[in-house]
């Protein structure tokens, strides 16, 4: 349930853009979704196909770039990514520091489209 | 043929959302009255919870409770018989509460006698977290029985989460929980939070938890 709602306030940003820039067709919507979400791409197409029928948006293809999740150590500076989701403790791998902070892997928008 | 455009958008999905959640916030400060959400699996204990708190603060602050649930009404039955206030939100299938249903909740309640709000979101760790529903605080609340795992699948309910109260410590699988890498994950999505164990059953922790409570209305009315 939860991706058709955000399907239906994608299709609304979009149909919103297209009308501004006098749009005749959208063939793409690119979003960027970090890894900590739980979206479902398989889900957001086949919401976003249904809510779109008879819009400029009919038939658009929903690609969503995935942000990995990136940490930083704040005791060297260390940039990383993991796998958020697998590893248990996590620790810097340049100096075995703990104290990290979370730089990416937070995201949730749309970014582009392409239209005809 | 005719030529592909691109348009740049560069636009947040939940940029709407959190413009309402602003407002609420707004409007709750001008009233003086806190709120703060309550997310957790269903059976976790979140109405417990609320019981607990209602009962503790209840002598000294007013509070009303707005309960989201996909059907059924049985959760603010069983807080309305605390002799609190409780506005049934349901979502009608809808995972989760969003800035707008709990604009209209709040459209029910006279806020200038109210001290603190709580809300009970929908029970499920996937949905609540992406959407800011206006409150001050977030809780999540992990039961014992759930395992150790959660803040491993669904990084997300935790990151946004003011604290961590782990419930049913009086459960035997207690003994295994891994109670330090709990801590260390937590710590790791987001630095300031706490974790806190407690039981609604038994109460352990309750005090720590309303104590928590306590101050935090207390450093907002500031």
């Amino acid at each position: 349930m939860h991706e058709l709602g955000v399907t239906k306030k994608i299709l609304a940003v979009v149909l919103e853009r297209a009308r501004e820039n006098s749009v005749r067709k959208v063939l793409a919507v690119r979003l960027c979704i970090g890894e900590l979400s739980d979206l479902e791409d398989a889900w957001l197409q086949h919401y976003f196909d249904h809510l779109s029928q008879n819009t400029v948006a009919e038939g658009a293809v929903i690609k969503v770039t995935r942000i990995p999740v990136q940490l930083q150590c704040a005791r060297c500076g260390d940039l990383f990514q993991i796998d958020i989701r697998r590893e248990s403790t996590v620790r810097c791998p340049e100096c075995g520091a703990d104290d990290l902070s979370l730089v990416s892997g937070n995201e949730y928008s749309i970014e582009d489209m392409e239209v005809i | 043929m005719k030529e592909i455009k691109l348009i740049d958008i560069k636009q947040d999905i939940l940029k709407e959302n959190r413009e309402s959640a602003e407002e609420i916030r707004k409007r709750l400060r001008k009233a003086k009255t806190f709120m703060i959400n309550i997310m957790a699996s269903p059976g976790a204990g979140k109405t417990s919870l609320i019981s607990r708190t209602i009962a503790k603060l209840g002598p000294k602050r007013r509070i009303a409770v707005l309960e989201g649930d996909i059907e059924s009404s049985i959760d603010s039955r069983r807080i309305s018989q605390q002799g609190v206030e409780a506005i049934q939100i349901r979502t009608g299938g809808f995972c989760h509460l969003d800035a707008w249903m709990i604009d209209k909740a709040l459209q029910e309640l006279d806020l200038s006698m109210l001290d603190i709000i709580l809300i009970e979101n929908v029970g499920n760790l996937v949905c609540p977290a992406e959407a800011d529903t206006g409150a001050f605080k977030n809780v999540v609340i992990l039961s014992v029985p759930e395992g150790d795992d959660k803040p491993f699948k669904y990084p997300l309910a935790f990151k946004v989460s003011d604290i961590t109260l782990i419930n049913k410590i009086d459960y035997p699988d207690f003994a295994e929980f891994d109670l330090k890498s709990i801590r260390e994950r937590i710590h790791l999505l987001n630095p300031s939070a706490l974790v806190l164990p407690i039981s609604c059953r038994d109460g352990s922790g309750i005090d720590e938890w309303t104590a928590w409570l306590d101050g935090a209305i207390t450093a907002f009315l500031q």
